[in-house]
Formats: C-alpha cells, sequence, structure tokens
C-alpha cells in the first residue's frame, strides 16, 4: 500500500469509493468498501470482509469463461481494500441510449453471450446493471463489481440474475427495455443453447410471478 | 362524454372559491377518509384500523369491517373539517394495489358519493399517493422514496412521466416480515399500537446480534429466508425475544437500507423520502437518515399520521390527478388489484 502515488476519488458509489493512483507504475483503481455507520459494526465488518474476499475470486473465474474483468494486483481483506486494473472507458449506462439502434441490439447481445459465459460456467453477477458493465474505446465490454455475486448452478440463481438486468433496463433505459432485453436474451441464447436459455426465461417468470403485483406487468 | 362534462362543471366551480377533495382509502386492513384543500391542506383524516381475533387480515373480514365503519368515519371527517358533503368538489378513492374485498367496499362508498353529489370520481394508485403526501408533507420535490408497508417494499423515483421502481422486494413486504414474526411470537397488537411499533418497542431492549439470512440481489431483496430463520430461531427458544426482535430489525432494516443507498448513488438524486408504515419505525428512520448523509442528500420522513395508510393521501393525489383531467367515469372505475406504480402516468410532474 505504501507504494501507492496520488490515490484520487473518482467515484462515490453505494457500497464503496474507488480511487485511482498509479501503483507500481501502472495505472490502478483502489476499490474500499468503508463502514457502513447505519448497520451494527459486527454485520458491517461480516459483510464488507466476505464481499472483498469473494469479488476477486468471482472476477478471476470470469475471465477462465472468456468474460472481460480487470486484473487483480492486490486483495488486503482486512482493510475490504482491492486494487485493481484500471480500464479506460465509459459506464454502459451513459452509452447505450445514445448510439444507433444497431449498434444497442449489438452491445445487448454481446452483454447476452457475456452473461450465458457466466452462467455457464456457474457464475452469478448478482448485480446485473449498465452502471456494472465498462465499454472501452475498442468496444470491449467489461464485467466489474461482482461484491454480490456467487458461484452456483442452481437454475433460480441464474434466473434472478436475469430478472435484475431486465429490471436494471426496465427502470434506468425503458424506452427500450424490452428490445434491449430481447438482444441480451438472443445473446445469452446463443452460448447457453435452447435448452438451458427456455429453462432459465421460465424460471424468471416464477420469479416474477412471485414478486409484488405482477401478472399485469408480465402480460 | 361523461368525462366531458365533469370537466366543465369542475371549471365552473373553479372560480369560487376554496375546492375540496374527499378521498377513501381502503386497500387493506385500515379504512380511512381524508378530506384535502386543493392548495395541499388537509382538513380531516380518519382511520379506523380492522384488527383481527386471531391470524394475519382475512380479506372478507377487513371488508366487512370497512363497510361497517364507513359512515361513522365519513360522519367524523365531515365534522372534523367542517365542510358538509355538498362543500366537495371531487371523490377519489384508492383504486390499487390492494385486497379485493377491501377496495371493492371502499370504491363503492366512493361511487355512491360521487353519483349522489354529481361530482367527479378519481381513481388513485395506492403506492403514489404514499409517494405524493409524503413529498406534500416534507417539501420534496423529486426524492428516491423508499415506501415500506405491510404490503409493498420498494425504492422509487420519477423519471420521464412515470414513477421507476429501481429496487423492490423479490418476495414478501418488510411490513409482513415483522407482522408474521410478532404473530408467530405471540405479540398481539391493538387500535394505535400495530405489530410493528410492538416489535421496535422489544428490539429496543435487544442487545446480542444473531446472525441471519442476509440477501440483497441488486437493488433488489428477499426477505422470505430471513423471516423463516427467524422464525426458526424462536422455536429453537435458546435466543430471547428481545435479542430476536433486534437482530431481525437490525437485519431486515440493514437490507433495505444497503438497496435504498444504491439507488440512491445510482439516481444522484438529492433528497431520500420514507414513507409507508414501517416508515414510523425509529430505528429505521435513523438508519435512513444516515446514508442520506452520507450522500449529501436530504432526509424527509413522513409524519406518521400520514405514513401509514390514511385518506388524507388519496384526497391529495386525487387532487393533483383531478387538476390533469384524470377523473373517471363510474362505469370505468374498477379495482386494480395488481396496478403497479410504475404502470402509472404522472402528468402532474413537469
Amino acid at each position: 500500500m505504501d507504494r501507492l502515488k496520488k490515490p484520487m476519488l473518482f467515484k462515490k458509489g453505494a457500497e464503496a469509493s474507488l480511487y485511482v493512483a498509479e501503483w507500481q507504475s501502472r495505472k490502478v483503481v483502489i476499490k474500499k468498501r468503508l463502514p457502513k455507520k447505519y448497520r451494527p459494526s459486527e454485520m458491517d465488518k461480516r459483510i464488507r470482509t466476505y464481499r472483498t474476499i469473494h469479488e476477486p475470486r468471482l472476477m478471476h473465474e470470469a475471465k477462465k469463461t472468456g468474460v472481460s474483468t480487470p486484473l487483480i494486483y492486490l486483495v488486503d481483506a482486512k482493510n475490504a481494500t482491492i486494487i485493481m486494473e484500471f480500464i479506460e472507458g465509459k459506464q454502459l449506462k451513459t452509452s447505450l441510449d445514445g448510439v444507433s439502434r444497431n449498434e444497442r441490439e449489438r452491445l445487448c447481445r454481446k452483454v447476452g453471450e457475456s452473461i450465458g459465459k457466466l452462467h455457464r460456467s456457474g457464475i452469478i453477477h448478482g448485480d446485473l446493471t449498465t452502471s456494472n458493465m465498462i465499454l472501452t474505446p475498442t468496444k470491449q465490454i467489461f464485467f466489474v463489481d461482482f461484491g454480490l455475486g456467487e458461484k452456483t448452478s442452481e437454475l433460480e440463481a441464474k434466473a434472478v440474475d436475469l430478472h435484475l438486468m431486465k429490471r436494471a433496463l426496465q427502470s434506468t433505459h425503458f424506452r427500450f427495455a424490452d428490445e434491449c432485453f430481447g438482444s441480451v436474451m438472443e445473446g445469452y441464447l446463443s452460448v447457453s443453447g435452447v435448452g438451458l436459455a427456455k429453462a432459465v426465461l421460465g424460471k424468471v417468470e416464477e420469479v416474477e410471478r412471485r414478486g409484488r403485483y405482477v401478472t399485469e406487468r408480465v402480460a | 362524454m361523461l368525462k366531458e362534462i365533469m370537466l366543465q362543471r369542475s371549471k365552473f366551480k373553479e372560480n369560487s372559491d376554496e375546492q375540496y377533495c374527499l378521498g377513501i382509502e381502503s386497500s387493506a386492513d385500515d379504512f380511512g377518509v381524508g378530506i384535502s384543500t386543493f392548495k395541499g391542506g388537509t382538513l380531516a383524516n380518519v382511520t379506523d384500523a380492522y384488527i383481527p381475533a386471531e391470524g394475519g387480515i382475512h380479506p372478507r373480514e377487513a371488508a366487512r369491517h370497512h363497510a361497517d365503519v364507513a359512515s361513522k368515519v365519513l360522519g367524523e371527517a365531515f365534522k372534523k373539517s367542517k365542510i358538509g358533503p355538498r362543500e366537495l368538489s371531487i371523490i377519489s378513492f384508492s383504486q390499487g394495489p390492494g385486497l379485493g374485498p377491501c377496495l371493492r367496499t371502499g370504491a363503492t362508498v366512493a361511487r355512491a358519493l360521487s353519483s349522489y353529489l354529481s361530482v367527479p370520481l378519481v381513481g388513485v394508485n395506492h403506492c403514489i399517493a404514499h409517494i405524493e403526501i409524503g413529498k406534500l408533507k416534507t417539501g420534496a420535490k423529486d426524492p428516491i422514496a423508499l415506501y415500506v408497508s405491510g404490503g409493498n417494499t420498494l425504492v422509487a423515483a420519477f423519471d420521464s412521466g412515470r414513477y421507476r421502481v429501481f429496487g423492490e422486494t423479490l418476495d414478501i413486504a418488510l411490513g409482513n416480515c415483522l407482522d408474521v414474526f410478532a404473530r408467530e411470537a405471540g405479540l398481539r397488537q391493538r387500535q394505535g399500537l400495530p405489530f410493528g411499533a410492538v416489535v421496535e418497542r422489544l428490539a429496543a431492549k435487544g442487545e446480542k446480534l444473531v446472525a441471519l439470512p442476509y440477501t440483497v440481489k441488486g437493488m433488489d431483496l428477499s426477505l422470505s429466508g430471513l423471516l423463516t430463520a427467524a422464525i426458526a430461531m424462536l422455536k429453537k427458544g435458546e435466543t430471547g425475544l428481545e435479542d430476536l426482535c433486534f437482530s431481525l430489525q437490525e437485519t431486515a432494516f440493514a437490507m433495505v437500507t444497503e438497496v435504498t443507498e444504491r439507488a440512491l448513488a445510482h439516481t444522484e438524486k438529492k433528497e431520500v423520502l420514507l414513507t409507508g408504515g414501517v416508515a414510523a419505525n425509529k430505528r429505521l428512520q435513523s438508519m435512513i437518515e444516515a446514508i442520506a448523509e452520507e450522500h449529501g442528500a436530504r432526509f424527509c420522513a413522513v409524519p406518521s399520521e400520514f405514513a401509514v395508510d390514511n385518506g388524507a393521501m388519496i384526497a391529495w393525489t386525487g387532487v393533483l390527478a383531478y387538476k390533469h383531467g384524470l377523473a373517471v367515469p363510474v362505469e370505468e372505475s374498477s379495482v386494480r388489484l395488481r396496478w403497479r406504480l410504475d404502470e402509472v402516468e404522472v402528468p402532474w410532474i413537469g
């Protein structure tokens, strides 16, 4: 930690603060999960430590499936801090509404392919929003923020993951939510195969029916 | 056609003095009548709660209660407001979401009043009413709203013509979670002291935090596993009830606070509004206040009287909707049991 040069806060998220710094002559992101005053300290410590340990593990596994994630340089569980590669680019959230229809379709299909690759290997992202995807100048999509993720082969977890993606599109990209989710599922299907895609979509409906006041939304 | 006649009639009336809306709330266990001025003053807000002898809310029994107390509650509201039925310009009612028999009872009263007085009828979305009354009473303009009650747990904010739901429960509501736990523990509620308040009092005496499932999925959350685990621990009898109430509250509230903070960071709104029945809980208030402070947003807590289900919120939202031509003819005023708030066009916000 002592060789960090000029750390600068560039994003204060809900869960963690992100700093950009120079470390071993690389541009890095320092992700620090700061204590939350609102919850009891023992609960707070447990949650922060757990997520700090699990996030890099899942990011590393994601790479093996062919999904781009930042390189992990250092994990400091005690201080709930991760040092990782800085990815040059923009949040997909800010780009998606402004591009052409074709480009939007292409990006969403790519997102779907990546989710399909993760799910095929039992990796659940846990917070699939367009804020957690970085679009690089070379049009690569990086997935970040695996803090709520888990490793499981359960269909239920995959369905909830996709349900969250759909919900994020509905709340943030409401003008194109349906077509975007359609493209995501196209990409997903191309990777997962028809069998799994069908099973997961069936489960998504089940998850949605369990929620509050949903029949009108599904219809 | 009827709609046009109704609107014309009101234009004529608008030139006279102050106008009033009477709102009826009956979506669940409370029957409420509120009277609001068109400028937002609350003249009356009377509620009578249905308290089951045992178990949860039985929709048919609750509806029977509403029918029994309707004229009494209406009478009290008129008495308090010091205005007569003939001075009303519109009648609004909670059209959904909620329990069918309960909603229908309130709707029937509203239709009868509207026909008898020949004034327009306005159907109001219950969830939107909770947010609108919160904004009115706290002065919030464009908040991220955490709405927590017996039937709802969601985080919403306005964007382009509608309230958008950013996060919500994947299964049961926060109030429901606390209520069921309280019933399992053999606790009793009474008029003015609902289960949530009983749990809050016990939790305040708890000290030991036992680990319970903490399930946040993106901006959504799941409470059913937490409830099951808490009840299992209760049945085991190794943890004191006060400590269990404390642990249940801390865990459930930390979860809703985390998703609210996520939505706040995502939307970058400058106000956080806490509304719904569970908003009366002081511990939850302090947690939401903490995240508002951390993100430089103003914390807006709706006064308890207007946080729980009430008629005043239906009256006020009725005014907003009516001013934008959203009166409904009686034949189109069926209740909507599963009417999500993100389906409703909200023309009164610019």
